[in-house]
């Protein structure tokens, strides 16, 4: 196996103070750290009960997506058609779209009630009809569902993100229903959200019924999610999904995110309350038995520099500033933007704990620049743990199923556990899907 | 349809194939591409990743760029880079949006090698062809470019060419093949390029013999033949009687200087198939032709490529498409291949796995064998 050799880069590190926003570094190359935890598209696409899905790109652009589903031991319902470089120069690519994807359809044991067709950024370089081959489609196979989803990361910094868009599309399947008043849904996250989590428990107290896509395990049971009187999104890369619900099928959309401010959990369930027509609860024991949790984490982990990283949640600064205000010595933040929902955070951030250092997870020179410490360290998410070589971290990314005071009492007994307890880093974090079977 | 899979996947891609190739080698290479190659690659393609510091990093093209043509910034990123960390060489891989922009590969090279100071390769590589392709491309260039002209051959010095994790994994087979060489009384120059630093294969042209142990290795064979006269062996130690095969034919090209596959016939059986890359699959058919006298079928699933034309036998077939496969294998007693393919085999058939990390990635890596210590009783019915 190769060693690291030759010199050592500094780390291109700055100091929050200094860190522009939103985005503290240039863009330049990227590297990309072996941390897989974090769902692609595949993983995404497979939440929906039954469909099939089937990628329609250049074969470098099949290989990862293939072996994602390979290993997540689901063949059976993942195909392909490889684009090669005669399409291109004949100019069939929707014939190939069309005929490769009835080809398939055709040669499966049974259709599958519910097909993900993702087009790549060759199809929108040259062009092509999608339009038209979805059209043609549906009428050759009247009865399955078919959604448009995509595999282009060239345009990914052209309006909504490849992962926007795949959250979004998660819900284009469903068809108008006479809505329920008493049910509701949380819709774009890749695990349902606790059972013991603040909003849950509201929902269930107020006799609500709700769907989490993450828990059903037929196409129909999908399809019932139409029935909502709400929907729910808890991040912002759920939000253009639950703005088209709202559009498309009325589904009046509530944005509830992730927080750990107290008073922005407070807001977010005064919010949820309304909808569901109920009192506010009342939280000064669940606030008190967060500061608990977090107090006895910080008193075990004493002085241990805590590092973070933006898979672990999509309030990375938010997440510093609680345990920076608990006396939480955090030390570094591996990201490469700002969320424009965290400004507020960044400028305390910037005011109170300005040392704080800012380090990229892309840039080349991580790929060099020395990992480790010789301290022990704390990481809160994968690309943390990797970079700073420890095997103390958290475990988990896109915050899990963690929300609101429940969530961040559970958070505080994730950190006193991982600092106690040593894991196989190089093992769990080459994993791709977090939380999904991987034969790996 | 033959570009419409069900179920089966799809081999490691040409830009990959670069990047493997040239990964051991100090150099800096820079795919093309928006987002998801690197990690796909890292992840699936490259087992040597999580350990070590080799530079292979994608563009992060984005639209804009493509549309615009705004090659200014690759070629700035990547001098900055390479002033952050001093790369021997780069090399950009290309991958679809740059075929349909029509992006320069040679033209951008040659701007960067004269501003950096550096060689640098420019390989328009499409992500569409297979692994095979791009590393034999890139270990041709590298021949090209790199190697030095050399006072004198070294006695039984020999270059093993050919040889990345994508057909050999990481579970020894390099190390074996080296050591094997070593107690045959050959000298290994370089291993191209598991195990051999860029000084190593530079000095290519002090060996008396190549051995081309892989497809991805032939077209640098050839080229290292016309240039520093080095005959070529071609064969995969696949076991002990295959390997003494090898051994058998580096002496002889060794005493007449002429090139040499080391395969061997039989009586031919199509009911026994091998489905992988020509020169690996050859060689295991051989090394079951040696113990029983039968020959399996070779299906090779790869693009021909002119300098491996004459690998296959006549009884072997080329065959890449899902329903061509399963037809060809429809009445197979036994087959040889990845478990990938299994789903596509008839139930009845005896499948021996033997996984590609071209194909099936990283999900086998342990079982995957060292080829040399290979028994080909565990492979046919007894």
């Amino acid at each position: 196996m190769l060693k690291r050799v030759g010199e050592t880069p500094p780390l291109p590190s700055v100091p929050i103070a200094e860190a522009g926003f939103p985005a503290p570094f240039a863009s330049s190359l990227e590297y990309s750290v072996p941390a897989r935890g974090g769902w692609t598209i595949v993983h995404v696409g497979m939440l929906i009960p039954e469909a099939h899905e089937i990628f329609v790109c250049a074969s470098a652009c099949l290989r990862g997506v293939v072996l994602s589903a390979a290993e997540m031991d689901l063949m059976d319902r993942f195909s392909t058609v490889s684009i090669e470089e005669h399409n291109v120069l004949e100019g069939d690519m929707e014939a190939l779209i069309v005929e490769g994807v009835a080809d398939i359809l055709q040669r499966l044991p049974k259709l599958p009630p519910a097909v993900l067709v993702y087009s790549s950024c060759i199809h929108h370089f040259v062009g092509c009809d999608l339009a038209l081959c979805y059209d043609m489609l549906r009428k050759r196979f009247p009865g399955v569902d078919f959604t448009d989803c995509y595999m282009t990361p060239t345009m990914r910094k052209s309006g909504l993100t490849p992962d926007q868009i795949m959250r979004r599309q998660l819900y284009s399947l469903l068809r108008p229903l006479p809505k329920d008043p008493r049910a509701c849904a949380v819709i774009g996250n890749c695990f349902s959200l606790d059972e013991s989590s603040d909003l849950v428990r509201m929902i269930r107290s107020a006799g609500f019924t709700l769907y989490q896509l993450p828990d059903m395990k037929t196409y129909a049971e999908y399809l019932e999610t139409a029935k909502s009187s709400f929907c729910i999104s808890t991040q912002s890369v759920a939000r253009a999904g639950g703005d088209a619900l709202e559009q498309r099928l009325g589904v009046r959309h509530l944005y509830l995110p992730v927080s750990y401010s107290s008073e922005e959990i407070r807001r977010n369930k005064a919010e949820l309350a309304r909808a569901l027509g109920i009192d506010p609860p009342e939280d000064a024991g669940e606030e008190a038995a967060v500061a608990a949790a977090l107090d006895r984490a910080r008193e075990t982990l004493g002085d241990t520099p805590v590092v973070i990283d933006y898979t672990f949640t999509p309030r990375p600064l938010g997440l510093a500033r609680l345990l920076w205000e608990h006396g939480f010595r955090v030390t570094r933040l591996y990201l490469d933007s700002f969320s424009p929902e965290e400004r507020e955070d960044l400028a305390w951030l910037r005011e109170h704990a300005p040392a704080i250092e800012v380090c990229p997870t892309v840039s080349p020179v991580m790929r060099k620049a020395r990992r480790g410490s010789p301290e022990k360290v704390l990481a809160i998410g994968q690309k943390a743990a990797y970079l700073s070589d420890t095997g103390y971290f958290v475990d988990l990314v896109e915050n899990g199923g963690l929300y609101g005071f429940d969530g961040m009492r559970k958070l505080a007994d994730l950190i006193e556990d991982a600092y106690l307890h040593e894991k196989d880093t190089e093992t769990l974090i080459q994993r791709k899907g977090w939380g999904c079977e991987s034969c790996i | 349809m033959r570009q419409a899979r069900t179920v089966l996947s799809t081999y490691s891609a040409d830009t990959f194939g670069v990047c493997s190739a040239l990964y051991e080698l100090g150099g800096m290479i820079v795919m093309h591409d928006a987002s998801g190659c690197n990690s796909t690659y890292s992840t699936h393609d490259e087992p040597r990743w999580y350990h070590s510091d080799a530079m292979v990093f994608i563009s992060g093209l984005t639209e804009i760029e493509a549309i615009m043509g705004d090659d200014e910034k690759l070629i700035g990123d990547i001098l900055e880079t390479v002033d952050a960390l001093h790369p021997a060489f780069t090399a950009i891989a290309g991958t679809p949006i740059p075929m349909m922009t029509g992006f320069d590969f040679d033209s951008v090279a040659r701007e960067i090698e004269e501003r950096s100071g550096i060689p640098c390769f420019g390989f328009p590589t499409n992500g569409m062809r297979s692994y095979l392709c791009g590393a034999s491309e890139a270990l041709d260039a590298f021949a090209r470019r790199m190697t030095v002209d050399v006072p004198a051959k070294r006695k039984n010095a020999v270059n093993l060419l050919g040889v990345t994790p994508l057909d050999f994994s990481v579970n020894g087979t390099a190390e074996s093949m080296r050591a094997i060489l070593r107690e045959n009384g050959y000298e290994v120059t370089g291993c191209w390029s598991m195990g051999s630093s860029l000084e190593d294969l530079r000095r290519a042209g002090e060996a008396e013999v190549n051995l081309v142990a892989s497809g991805v290795g032939m077209k640098a064979a050839k080229y290292l033949k016309s240039r520093f006269g080095t005959p070529y062996v071609v064969g995969a130690m696949t076991g002990k009687p295959m390997t003494e095969q090898i051994l058998r034919a580096l002496k002889q090209t060794l005493a007449d200087g002429k090139d040499r596959v080391a395969f061997c016939g039989g009586r031919p059986d199509p009911g026994f198939c091998i489905i992988g890359e020509g020169v690996v699959s050859r060689s295991l058919a051989s090394a079951v032709a040696l113990e029983r006298g039968v020959l399996p079928r070779v299906i090779d699933p790869f693009e021909a490529l002119p300098e491996l034309e004459g690998i296959l036998s006549p009884s072997d077939v080329r065959a890449s498409g899902e329903e061509e496969i399963q037809k060809i294998c429809r009445d197979a007693g036994t087959v040889v291949a990845d478990p990938l393919y299994r789903p596509i085999l008839p139930k009845s058939c005896r499948f021996v796995p033997m996984p590609h990390e071209a194909f099936s990635g990283r999900i086998w890596r342990r079982q995957i064998p060292d080829f040399t210590k290979i028994e080909i009783k565990g492979m046919v019915e007894e």
